[in-house]
């Protein structure tokens, strides 16, 4: 079973919706108990970094960690990957899970901001997570924070910087890009995950 | 490289599309429920559904629309037409939507951007905005509301500056000169608010062939564009549309 973590942030229904698509047996919850016995984790998250502290709130940060340290797969979308840097511009007085070394930044004004469309990835290293999805293949952001690029960056993205598009380390993997609303390519993703 | 965003527009009227592509291979053209995955196929890089009756009565069979359109769409949805009220606005986003389109609600109640963009995050929040160019003969454009019927005597370029200070995510421009004419976008209109503002603009209104679309990215430049029905551009497809955009240089997702 896949829990699809509910922290009152955006788009969870569009996250179960396709991975229901893709016929992998999920389910939306904060109950710390069910998110202990799931095979895999999502992390999902539109919405401002301050969401994050309702993880701490729910009792869910710690399970997450555990989860972690019992190498189950895990995968942060948008808000859910920038959770896993160490803090944000966007709310400085909360901590990330800090398993990745970086502060999340936002967009100078050189560009629009929120960084919204279809962009194409720079695939790193082709790993798990992006098997059989090349570099230049588009999918869809919609941010005003951006994650840097670091060691475990699997798939990076240019806009004003260059940022982490994705990451992938052992068992935890990250986006930056909706795969939910990124058509076939971003459905690929998300079933790369669930077949872990 | 980002690219353009051709989104295509259903227009609905007591829950049936009002125009659109008539689509050779759908059992029922006018059906948004299957029109939005079939655009979405045909290469839109996102769906937009306003509903133009949007009374009262028609909410419930909207959300119910809303709910089965999303159900297979896995590009980016857009829900607009009578959203009053954060409640709307949530009852919306449950039923499946990424974001919301408001316009005059927008206009008589400002701070409701605030209010969705707070709960809901400023990537949710499209501020739709009529404009129409004003008879006071110093160009400028004036905010029109309720489908375009009342003017407000509000000027578009601060309207869309107030939006976007408010929490916008998107203006969604429509130039009500050009609506339905087929002479191109107002080019004009719509570079002035997209230097006006930092957030990505919408343009809409006027398009008639692929050379309107390459204008509005280039003079007009526009973030996106809204399609109603390429069909009537003399185009099959929105991959068709964007292979002609590809092809004048522009930056889209192709293949798509």
């Amino acid at each position: 079973m896949i829990a699809i973590l509910d922290y009152d942030t955006g788009n969870l229904t569009s996250v179960k919706k396709a991975v229901d698509y893709l016929r992998y047996p999920c389910v939306v919850t904060s109950d710390p108990r069910e998110v202990e016995r799931a095979d895999k984790i999502v992390l999902p998250g539109v919405g401002h970094f301050s969401a994050t502290a309702n993880l701490e709130a729910r009792g869910l940060s710690t399970v997450v960690r555990d989860a972690i340290s019992r190498k189950i797969p895990l995968l942060g979308i948008c808000l859910g990957m920038q959770w896993m840097f160490e803090s944000s511009e966007e709310a400085p007085g909360i901590a990330g899970l800090a398993l990745l070394r970086g502060c999340c930044q936002r967009f100078t004004d050189q560009v629009k901001v929120p960084h919204v469309g279809w962009n194409h990835l720079q695939v790193r290293e082709s790993g798990r997570l992006f098997e059989g999805i090349p570099s230049g293949t588009f999918m869809y952001f919609t941010h005003s924070y951006w994650a840097p690029v670091v060691e475990c960056t699997a798939a990076d993205c240019e806009y004003g910087s260059t940022f982490s598009a994705a990451i992938e380390c052992g068992n935890l993997f990250g986006v930056q890009f909706h795969p939910e609303k990124s058509g076939a390519p971003g459905l690929a993703v998300l079933r790369n995950f669930c077949e872990l | 490289m980002l690219t353009k965003r051709i989104i295509a527009c259903l227009d609905v009227d007591a829950g049936r599309v009002v125009k659109g592509i008539q689509f050779s291979d759908l059992r029922d053209a006018g059906d948004p429920t299957e029109l939005a995955p079939a655009y979405s196929r045909s290469g839109a890089d996102e769906i937009i559904l306003l509903d133009i009756s949007a009374t009262n009565q028609m909410r419930s069979t909207l959300l119910e629309i809303v709910r089965k359109s999303a159900q297979h769409l896995f590009v980016p949805f857009t829900v607009g037409g009578g959203i009053r009220s954060l409640d709307d606005a949530g009852a919306v986003f449950d039923a499946g939507a990424d974001k919301v389109a408001i316009n005059s609600a927008a206009l008589d109640d400002p701070a409701l951007i605030s209010r969705i963009a707070g709960r809901f995050g400023s990537q949710a929040v499209v501020v739709a905005v009529d404009a129409k160019l004003s008879t006071d003969s110093h160009g400028n454009y004036e905010v029109w509301a309720c489908g375009a019927k009342q003017p407000t005597a509000r000027e578009a370029l601060a309207w869309v500056q107030e939006a976007e200070d408010r929490g916008a995510g998107e203006i969604l421009l429509t130039s009500i000169d050009r609506d339905g004419t087929g002479d191109g976008f107002d080019c004009v209109l719509t570079s002035g608010v997209a230097v006006a503002v930092r957030i990505p603009v919408i343009a809409s209104g006027g398009a008639g062939n692929a050379g309107h679309f390459v204008q509005v990215f280039k003079d007009g430049k526009a973030d996106a564009a809204l399609a109603a029905s390429v069909f009537h551009y003399g185009i099959d497809t929105f991959s068709g549309l964007k292979h002609e955009l590809a092809l004048a240089g522009l930056p889209v997702r192709w293949p798509c």
